[in-house]
């Protein structure tokens, strides 16, 4: 809790302690009071008949499927696959934007034919390609990955390219003359200085992956959120949407956690990790 | 306007010009007639230069004269235009900067590239030779000015090398910290003998380490002065005072009357002098 006083000058300054007490007891439990009461307000919606079930269902029923979803191992099935899916497209988006974005940070010639098209490439919205990817790629699992990939190789490839080009050439000068090959030079010096620009492209990317996930997994798909979420909506499961929806939003929170986590250990050596 | 990428990484730094097996056994550097032009500025215009196997080496000069480009081409980051450049294959520099992989522990940094068995050993040595032994695993962020030097230094000895680049390694340390360097230098030296080319602004951090000191100008060796005497030198000695005021004339420095403090003037708040034994070059 940190709200400084606010320097406008009131002639009443015995206001501003009375006002810094206020807001302490706002942080408590107070803060969740307002999302609870609207809970039960729901709730008492639902079971009076006010809000019908094919609308929204009811909280405690949404727990309870949620519950059964896990105990069935229905929900843990899905969301292995969902996460297989986004985590085989981050493998092939992380391992192509890094190539590109190698071939384009340290070359001119690389620039110039690299970069041009991926620039263009990266205004489209990639969520519009579905039909071509089916076209192309059929209605298996191709087009799923393909489009996980290319809508997340963008924040890959930017992020570690503006990494790359930003390295200290002093650096560079240092590890040759300390008589380093050029692999070497990409392993010691140029990516691990370009880390943390690709740590930033990497939490976009998954952001990004999870999204691609909601749309790829309506095409005839038969596993995975989206799928679940798609026949659940035929089957008007307010509740299991719901349950979908918590998912995503969890997923999201999740992410975020690990990519603080990795940057946690391959950062340790940034000054701001060291003072903390 | 042409926009050159900040770097690129080249694909082979070695010149024709500079195989080390043209290198007689007792020169650590060879230099006839070196040329590196920019465009039509020729940075280096008929450099003529030896650096005996052993010898410490200062070279001095006003910016611009040439002197990182030199020291650049015998890093081997920069290439010759003409002439012969040949040296030592075992090279090692420090620079101004520690250039220290942040992300790299301090004993990773020193073992960086060195292609031996028992790696960290040999790093661990060379840490505790510039009395670092207990900074080993720091990250460089969290090292001093001093220690990062340091450091930079023991990776510099880790290579062995016949030849040692110095570019301004002291410029950017507190003037105590450049004093423990200094020595240190000069012990390290004593102890490995390599050849010893130190880049520098400072003329008394050159007549107090060096054998030999060169002055460039206009690309090409202007003057050299031998400086042969005893160690250890105290900048103090009137020998040493000679030699540094026939430098600062060589560098185009009018130098003031030697400030002496009268009990008249030692009353007043000094504002304005250029401290006298601090020119820069």
């Amino acid at each position: 809790m940190s709200l400084s006083l606010p320097q406008t000058g009131l002639p009443n300054s015995s206001a501003a302690p009375r006002w810094r007490i206020q807001a302490r007891h706002f942080s408590g439990l107070s803060r969740f009071a307002s999302p609870l009461v609207l809970l039960v307000i729901w709730e008492v919606a639902s079971r009076t008949g006010l809000l019908p079930a094919h609308i929204i269902a009811a909280p405690t029923s949404i727990v309870s499927t949620f519950a059964d979803m896990v105990a069935s191992g229905e929900l843990p099935r899905h969301l292995w696959v969902s996460l297989a899916r986004v985590a085989k497209g981050l493998a092939l988006s992380i391992t192509l934007g890094t190539v590109l974005a190698l071939v384009a940070g340290l070359s001119r010639k690389g620039e110039l034919i690299v970069d041009a098209p991926l620039q263009m490439l990266r205004t489209l919205p990639f969520l519009a390609l579905v039909p071509l990817f089916i076209l192309w790629f059929g209605i298996g699992e191709a087009p799923k990955l393909a489009l996980i990939t290319f809508g997340t190789i963008f924040p890959v490839y930017l992020n570690l390219y503006s990494g790359i080009r930003s390295i200290d050439s002093k650096l560079i000068e240092a590890g040759i003359s300390l008589g380093l090959s050029r692999s070497e030079l990409i392993t010691h010096v140029i990516l691990p200085g370009a880390l943390p620009s690709f740590l930033v492209g990497l939490r976009y990317a998954l952001g990004i992956g999870w999204l691609s996930l909601v749309v790829v997994e309506q095409i005839n798909a038969t596993e995975g959120i989206g799928y679940l979420v798609g026949s659940a909506r035929d089957f008007m499961r307010t509740d299991i949407i719901v349950v979908c929806l918590l998912v995503y939003s969890l997923l999201g929170l999740l992410t975020d956690a690990l990519v603080r986590l990795i940057e946690r250990h391959a950062l340790a050596w940034r000054p701001s990790f060291l003072r903390s | 306007m042409t926009t050159t990428p900040d770097f690129i990484v080249p694909a082979n730094t070695i010149t024709p010009a500079n195989q080390p097996d043209t290198l007689q056994p007792q020169l650590a550097v060879s230099a006839r007639n070196v040329v590196r032009q920019f465009g039509q500025r020729k940075v280096l215009d008929g450099l003529n230069l030896d650096i005996k196997a052993g010898e410490f080496v200062a070279l001095l000069g006003r910016s611009g004269c040439g002197k990182t480009t030199l020291l650049r081409s015998l890093v081997g980051i920069d290439q010759v235009s003409s002439g012969t450049l040949t040296m030592a294959p075992q090279r090692a520099a420090v620079f101004q900067e520690p250039r220290l992989m942040l992300w790299k522990r301090a004993w990773r940094n020193v073992a960086l590239g060195v292609r031996k068995p028992n790696l960290k050993q040999l790093a661990l040595d060379a840490l505790a030779e510039v009395g670092l032994s207990e900074r080993a695993e720091a990250w460089p962020a969290t090292l001093s000015g001093g220690e990062a030097q340091r450091v930079a230094l023991a990776r510099a000895l880790v290579r062995e090398p016949q030849l040692l680049l110095l570019d301004e390694p002291f410029a950017a340390l507190d003037a105590l910290t450049r004093i423990r360097m200094h020595q240190l230098i000069l012990a390290l030296w004593q102890k490995h003998k390599p050849a010893v080319l130190l880049v520098t602004h400072d003329v008394d951090e050159a007549l107090l380490l060096a054998d030999r000191i060169l002055v460039l100008a206009d690309g090409k060796v202007a003057a050299e002065i031998p400086n042969t005497a005893a160690r250890p030198r105290h900048a103090d000695d009137p020998a040493l005072q000679r030699k540094r005021r026939e430098l600062l004339g060589l560098l185009g420095v009018e130098e003031a009357a030697p400030f002496v403090a009268s009990s008249a003037e030692a009353s007043q708040p000094i504002t304005a002098h250029t401290p006298p034994e601090r020119v820069a070059a």
